[in-house]
């Protein structure tokens, strides 16, 4: 069977000015996912992880190699993705609502259909938010929000449409401790309920650990996956596992990795 | 307790302006008074208010001209203004390529010009409205280019790996997040236009307020000078409220987002 999202053998240069040599991003990198994983991409700042998302996104084409998702080789935006970032990078002159239904003015079917079923959309961007403990919020500006509510709404924007495939970009990376780790859980349970595929760059490797079925760890410019590490720690998982001995041991061995490639650099 | 404080601290903001104006010619009268300053100098508001009152009709008319002389070099900027900022602001590199462009000829003197647009055009209204719309004109256009070109690129990835296209992202965001720009640059644009119209009205004009201050300094009609003056203080402020009305009632938003991103 092949994988869900497969990314094999990218290689990404930015030009930079013309005569200038430009920047080499990713060197004959690959990855794959399956349907339905978690996938978490880790590695030090700088080494090509938001280039890897725009690749598989279709907004940047690759120099060599194949990028494929769901069997289909990427040759533009594809549809079935919905994105968040660290960011939340709300509209503050729509209401929360309106954020979370802007996919749906853009992503046919449901952009034709909208304005005939207003109200069954509504229900639904109103149903998504209450699983994310935004219940009622609906009416609010994004400005009367916390930073961690914000990113709420984020993550709903990004899943309205139902896209199989989530990619995140450091979504948690600006907030604090207590904050992230509830969103961890948000993430989770959101993952379990609608099972869609996750791709999440983060550089917090606790994060990773706890989220992903499979941590992939890249090298520093040109970057490359260097270790994919499957981590087997049984599901449903609760934030008391991370103080567990396998858990920390988990993080320890991504550590040591990550100081590795980051020597050779 | 608290809410009653509020509201006099409110009430307190409100009125200071006011009151500050008030008490500036209060104390312009007592100094004319006390100094016995020469009325061909420096008139007293009494003075000229007299003047205003006398002469109320030529004030009227001539405030007349130069408001409608204003409003349509004002409405041209806007509409040219805001056309050739989408163009700019469209693309980054068009942005970035023009940007300089635009800041020089910007900084170009539009008052140099009036001479040529005499010749051009001859005395009268023409060269006051072309005046007042060069000089209004780059502000908005720098402002609506602006206001497209700082969209965040993360926000325009999102739209884009949906499908959106170009229209669709700048008629969902660039736009709407372009307003306050705009709604800022037309407070700013519209006393800079009437600055230009009453420059050209000094020089070359039969009528407006600039022509009736020429005159009136010509003739040694101090007083009416200054009344001149306080009609063309009035109108742009007018105009002035106006516009910052518009903004805070139409973009909001913008106010109370980059509020609580201060606070
Ligand atoms: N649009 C671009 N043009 C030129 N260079 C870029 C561009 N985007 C990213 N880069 C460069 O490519 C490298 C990888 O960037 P990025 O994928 O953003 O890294 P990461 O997300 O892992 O921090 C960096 O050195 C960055 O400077
Ligand atoms: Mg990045």
């Amino acid at each position: 069977m092949t994988p869900f999202v497969n990314i094999y053998r990218v290689t990404l240069t930015y030009r930079g000015s013309p005569g200038s040599a430009g920047v080499l991003a990713l060197q004959d990198n690959s990855l794959q996912v399956e349907r339905g994983e978690f996938a978490a991409v880790v590695g030090p700042s700088g080494c090509g992880k938001s280039t890897l998302m725009k690749l598989v996104t279709g907004l940047v084409r690759p120099d060599a190699g194949r990028i494929a998702v769901d069997g289909k080789e990427v040759a533009g935006p594809v549809k079935i993705v919905g994105m968040a970032f660290q960011n939340p990078n709300m509209l503050p002159w729509r209401t929360v609502l309106d954020n979370v239904m802007l996919p749906l003015e853009i992503v046919q079917p449901h952009r034709s259909r909208l304005r005939k079923e207003k109200k069954a959309y509504r229900e639904k961007a109103e149903a998504l938010l209450a699983t994310v403990g935004l219940a009622g919020f609906g009416d609010r500006y994004p400005w009367q929000l916390s930073g961690g509510m914000q990113q709420r709404v984020s993550l709903c924007r990004a899943l309205i449409h139902e896209p199989e495939l989530l990619m995140l970009d450091e979504p948690f990376g600006a907030l604090d401790a207590f904050t992230r780790e509830e969103l961890w859980c948000v993430l989770r349970d959101l993952w379990h309920k609608l099972g869609f595929t996750v791709i999440l760059v983060t550089h917090d490797l606790r994060e990773a650990t706890f989220l992903a079925d499979t941590v992939h760890v890249m090298s520093a410019r040109p970057g490359r996956i260097v270790e994919s590490r499957r981590i087997d720690l049984p599901r449903p998982r609760d934030i008391a596992v991370t103080y567990e001995p396998a858990f920390t041991g988990i993080v320890h061995d991504l550590r040591g990795k990550i100081a590795e490639v980051r020597q050779q650099a | 307790m608290n809410g009653l404080r509020n509201r006099l601290i409110r009430t307190a903001d409100a009125t200071a302006p006011l009151l500050f104006t008030v008490a500036l010619f209060v104390i312009w009268e007592v100094v004319c008074r006390v100094f016995k300053v020469d009325p061909f100098i420096l008139p007293a508001p009494s003075r000229i208010v007299e003047a205003m009152i006398r002469y109320w009709q030529p004030l009227l008319r001539h405030s007349f001209v130069t408001l409608w002389t204003t409003m349509v070099g004002f409405g041209l900027a806007v509409v040219f203004g805001v056309a050739l900022g989408l163009v700019v602001g469209w693309s980054r590199t068009i942005y970035r390529s023009l940007y300089p462009v635009m800041i020089g000829f910007n900084t170009i003197p539009k008052v140099a010009v009036v001479p040529i647009l005499v010749i051009w055009f001859g005395i009268g209204e023409v060269p006051a409205i072309i005046t007042a719309f060069l000089i209004s004109f780059f502000p908005i256009v720098v402002n609506v280019a602006t206001g497209l070109a700082t969209m965040e690129p993360e926000l325009e990835d999102v739209l884009r790996a949906l499908g959106a296209r170009k229209l669709d992202i700048m008629l969902k965001v660039g736009i709407p997040r372009t307003l306050p720009y705009l709604y800022g640059s037309l407070k700013v644009a519209i006393t800079l236009a009437f600055v230009g119209t009453v420059v050209s009205e000094t020089i070359a004009a039969n009528a407006g307020l600039g022509y009736l201050m020429v005159q009136a300094g010509s003739n040694f009609q101090m007083s009416l000078v200054f009344a001149g003056l306080i009609a063309l203080a009035i109108e742009g402020i007018a105009m002035y409220a106006v516009f910052a009305y518009v903004e805070r009632k139409s973009t909001r938003w913008a106010f109370r987002s980059s509020m609580s991103a201060g606070a």
